[in-house]
């Protein structure tokens, strides 16, 4: 083992620790990653460990560049729809809503009313599943993989419920700029939700065996707590910042697509540990389920899908500059895009909360930890790498 | 105590039934789900817009046995290769047909890497038959179908004059109308000259008429004819037409022309090029003739037109009514012509006032284009009287200004163009003599085969002229007084025999007498040839009462070419084509010629 790491142990009060000196034979280098295409194996830690506990942690990502962000300002308007639900493969469609979004903005395009309604409840379904994802790889990485088999069956049957209303299951593209490709189908309704029921039937078996667990307990309270001051100083969003107490929610806060219309408060917890990101986490399955049910209840059932567009095929918007956000799973997600009044996007910046969740936030978490915790902390802070690397 | 028993309640899913589905393999995916392409081969016409919108590239046009380019299709399919394809379906949306739709079949197993890419609709496929799949939801268009409108004067307003009936798009609806096009370019391949529409059409949308302007007179010198009078084919072809309305190729080409003043046209048709010493003779100074002009005198030629008639323009000017083409927009075609040097002799008869053995040893080519300006008559009996009356005849007289007694009331024998245009001229003459318009049409086709443009068949209606669809002229019945009386028409059962000849048959039982004082037959025209002299009407190999060409447009003459309605039938576009056919022709051999001095 030769060289010297570049800072120090122990989060905040590391200014006063000795540097770490390798050659001293007490330190060990272990690289956690990247080995798994899916969601935080495909970025890579550099662990630094003393024993057990982890003095340092670096995260390296690179891995999964395919480089979007380039791609699209090398398509047409209408050809980046397809490409942008690939950014984020758990929770695809808020890149759907987000580029449609910007896009009818700087088109000076509104998307019927109907529309809005279908985009909402593709939203929620979307973060039921990212969720269900979420509660079966937290759970996993603290062995208990039954938690996976059930919260995977009932994604599942939100995959068809999306198979049935997009024509795809992970894939949507069915959130196109200018509204959405279709109404629901028949006897949608009744199946979505027979679904839901699953998913709270579920959702009890969750609880009953995840968070009354006293191993869960023992292994994420009072573990991996972000500090509240940290939280805007990092740009922590979503449950992370909600956990530590702090309501943010961008369906509240700045409301968009139909929530005005929809009646839920957002789920916060007050320890701001893995622990209360689980909780906080598995309470907002409830609140999406209850939003579902309102979206059914009100939407309209008649009018457009789509507002009328210019030729797609030569379709060219004024220069302008926008930035649209959602609240997806993890936090705020964003697109940023210029338009310089040819038929390509002159620059699309995709603002997911991976980024910054999952770089400088572990980094700074890491130190202290058990080498064990390492894995459950990156899942608690619920990151999906192909969404960093645009 | 819960945190540790809670846990074991995970057991009583122990006496649950399994919640997996029990044939993964079989399990058929959602009515609209979006697997497997299939396409009605049949019903596509190879336009390549869903090859244009795929940002995988997944989508190559190939050709296909048993599908032969042809009018409004390119004989092309869509190959798709699933190496690439991501199922987005934005090809489905955007086929302009309908043909390309998606089967909801996903599971495709295959030792052979290169099967995955295929022709939908012609590689035979398992799922080919498959009711279920991503169809486009209905009234989802990806491209706009309808037409958008143009402004034109109602019957009331323009039946008392000659003035032109529709106004032209102004910037913002041809921008509309332009952004419609989907750039598929079927309608290269029809139009005659092989005009860059899709060019022209993307330069309007840019706005960029300078550009516009350049690429019409890449392949059309008679633009601002063209964009009013044109057989516009090109529309038929269009991609948009088979699920909306095609889109108005022809009104755009006028609007481009419309927006740039005619100094800066000049200026950017540019000067004649060096002269080369050649001289070339053209007879008549028709769309073919001034085409060959144009390009002959670009590549520095010296070219001299003759033209029988006071003015250039051949039929555009002296057949086809103002109010259809005004003559300050042909005045504007030609000019761009004589700017380039072209010497146009108007009042000039070649075989009266210059001979053809002259034409011919004063210069190196000579180009005959000299149209159809000899009405064919139907010779039945009473068409020898003199208030029967040939439709270029009047149609020319009308042009020139010369007075003529305007009938109170025509009856018109004819279903083509021709026929409509000199009802529609009479018809404004006896508004604006006698008050009253009374013109009535007989035409042997019926309706759903008229030979005149739509357009046209719908504004003679609005303007109060009944068309007789499927009648056959029998007799112009003339009283004792020696006055005709009117027409005579029988029914027509059929036009062509089963050999496909032209020989009407008639229900002898269902007869009509049309009364009027002028009969004017508009059955079609024939070339006056006899300018060419005997002996070289002798020397001349004929077709059918045409000059006999080659593809070129050579005649059997070495020095002689033709060009134009005299050899191709009346059509303006295409006898633009062929003026620029017998100007490359011509230039070929010119440079042969220098090649062997050399």
């Amino acid at each position: 083992m030769t060289g010297r790491a570049t800072s120090s142990p122990g989060g905040s009060t590391a200014a006063s620790s000795p540097p770490i000196d390798l050659s001293s034979g007490k330190y060990l280098k272990l690289w956690q990653g990247p080995q798994h295409p899916g969601i935080t194996g495909n970025m890579s830690v550099e662990l630094t460990v003393c024993g057990d506990e982890v003095v340092e942690g670096k995260t390296h990502v690179g891995y999964l560049h395919r480089g979007f962000e380039k791609l699209m300002e090398r398509r047409t308007f209408i050809q980046v729809f397809p490409i942008v639900c690939r950014v984020c493969v758990p929770e695809p469609d808020f890149n759907e809503y987000c580029y449609a979004a910007t896009i009818e903005e700087l088109a000076g395009i509104e998307a019927p009313e109907r529309a809005l309604w279908i985009r909402t409840l593709i939203l929620e379904m979307g973060r039921i599943n990212s969720y269900m994802m979420y509660l079966g790889g937290q759970a996993g990485a603290l062995g208990m993989g039954v938690i996976g088999q059930w919260t995977t069956y009932v994604r599942d049957l939100m995959l068809d419920r999306f198979e049935e209303l997009t024509g795809a299951r992970i894939y949507h593209m069915f959130i196109l700029p200018g509204g959405v490709r279709d109404g629901l189908p028949d006897g949608f309704d009744g199946r979505m939700e027979e679904t839901l029921r699953e998913i709270e039937r579920t959702l009890a078996d969750v609880e009953d065996v995840m968070f009354h667990n006293a191993v869960f307990k023992k292994r994420t309270k009072g573990v991996g707590v972000i500090p509240v001051d940290l939280i805007d100083r990092y740009g922590v969003t979503g449950p992370n910042a909600r956990a530590a107490g702090l309501p943010n929610d961008v369906r509240k806060d700045h409301p968009y697509l139909v929530y005005p219309e929809l009646t839920f408060e957002p789920v916060t917890g007050t320890d701001s540990d893995m622990y209360t990101r689980a909780d906080v986490r598995r309470r907002d399955v409830a609140v999406s389920v209850d939003l579902i049910r309102q979206i059914i209840a009100k939407m309209p059932r008649t009018g457009p899908l789509t507002a009328k567009l210019p030729n797609v095929l030569h379709w060219k918007i004024p220069r302008g500059e926008t930035y649209v956000r959602g609240e997806c799973s993890r936090g705020e997600y964003g697109y940023y895009t210029v338009t310089d009044g040819s038929g390509h996007p002159r620059r699309i910046n995709v603002r997911g909360p991976s980024y910054t969740h999952a770089m400088a936030l572990l980094e700074h978490l890491i130190p202290g930890t058990n080498i064990a915790d390492v894995a459950a902390l990156m899942v608690s802070l619920h990151t999906y790498p192909p969404e960093i690397e645009r | 105590m819960r945190d540790v028993l809670s846990p074991f309640l995970a057991w009583k899913n122990l006496f649950r039934d399994p919640v997996s589905i029990r044939d993964p393999l079989n399990r058929e995916a959602a009515p609209r789900y979006r697997g497997f392409h299939k396409n009605d081969v049949e019903k596509c016409i190879g336009c390549g817009t869903c090859e244009t919108i795929c940002q995988n590239g997944a989508i190559d046009m190939v050709p296909v046995d048993g599908f032969d380019p042809k009018n409004g299709d390119s004989g092309l399919r869509p190959r798709i290769d699933y190496g690439r394809c991501c199922w987005c379906a934005l090809c489905v949306d955007v086929c302009m047909t309908g043909s390309l739709t998606m089967s909801n079949a996903y599971k495709w197993v295959d030792a052979d890497p290169d099967a995955f890419r295929f022709i939908p609709g012609v590689d035979a496929k398992s799922w080919d038959g498959s009711e279920h799949g991503y169809v486009c939801a209905e009234g989802h268009h990806l491209t706009a179908l309808e037409r958008v409108p143009m402004d034109e004067m109602e019957p009331e307003a323009r039946i008392s004059n000659f003035d032109e009936i529709v106004a032209g798009y102004d910037v913002a609806r041809a921008k509309l109308e332009a952004d419609r096009c989907v750039s598929c370019g079927l309608c290269i391949a029809t139009c005659p000259a092989h005009m860059a529409i899709p060019q022209y059409i993307e330069a309007v949308r840019d706005g960029d008429y300078e550009r516009g302007v350049a690429l019409l007179y890449e392949t059309n010198p008679f633009s601002n004819t063209c964009g009013r009078v044109c057989t516009h084919k090109c529309e038929t072809a269009c991609a948009v037409h088979n699920e909306g309305e095609a889109i108005a190729i022809r009104w755009l080409k006028r609007h481009i022309m419309d927006q740039v003043p005619q100094e800066k046209v000049r200026e950017i048709v540019g000067k004649p090029g060096p002269a080369t010493g050649r001289k070339v003779a053209i007879v008549g100074a028709g769309p073919a003739g001034l085409t060959a002009a144009f390009d002959l005198a670009k590549a520095g030629h010296a070219v001299t037109v003759y033209e029988t008639r006071h003015a250039a323009g051949g039929m555009t000017r002296y057949g086809i009514p103002e109010y259809r083409l005004p003559y300050d927009a042909l005045d504007r075609d030609v000019d761009v012509i004589t700017s380039l040097g072209v010497d146009i002799r108007c009042d000039t008869r070649i075989g009266r006032d210059v001979a053809m053995a002259d034409l011919h040893a004063a210069n190196d080519a000579v180009v005959l284009a000299i149209g159809l300006h000899l009405g064919r008559s139907t010779r039945i009996p009473g068409s020898e009287h003199a208030q029967v009356k040939k439709a270029v005849d009047l149609l020319r007289q009308i042009t020139d200004g010369e007075a003529f007694d305007v009938p109170k009331s025509a009856v018109v024998i004819g279903g083509g163009n021709v026929a409509m245009d000199i009802a529609r001229s009479l018809a404004r003459l006896q508004k604006q003599i006698h008050g009253k318009v009374d013109v009535t049409v007989t035409a042997l086709e019926d309706l759903p085969h008229f030979l005149a443009d739509r357009e046209e068949v719908k504004e003679c209606g609005e303007e109060g002229i009944p068309i007789f669809d499927a009648r056959g002229p029998q007799q112009i019945v003339i009283d004792d007084a020696g006055r005709v009386t009117g027409l005579r028409t029988w029914r027509v059962k059929s036009i062509f025999d089963d050999k496909g000849r032209f020989a009407p048959s008639y229900d002898e039982s269902d007869e009509l007498f049309h009364p009027a004082e002028m009969v004017i037959e508009a059955i079609g025209q024939a070339s006056d040839v006899s300018l060419l002299g005997e002996a070289l009407t002798e020397e001349l190999a004929w077709n059918r009462g045409r000059i006999a060409i080659d593809p070129d447009g050579r005649t059997s003459v070495p020095w002689l070419w033709s060009a134009g309605d005299c050899v191709a039938g009346p059509d303006v576009v295409h006898a633009v084509a062929d003026g620029h056919r017998v100007a490359a022709s011509i230039a070929a051999v010119f440079a042969e010629r220098s090649d062997a001095r050399e």
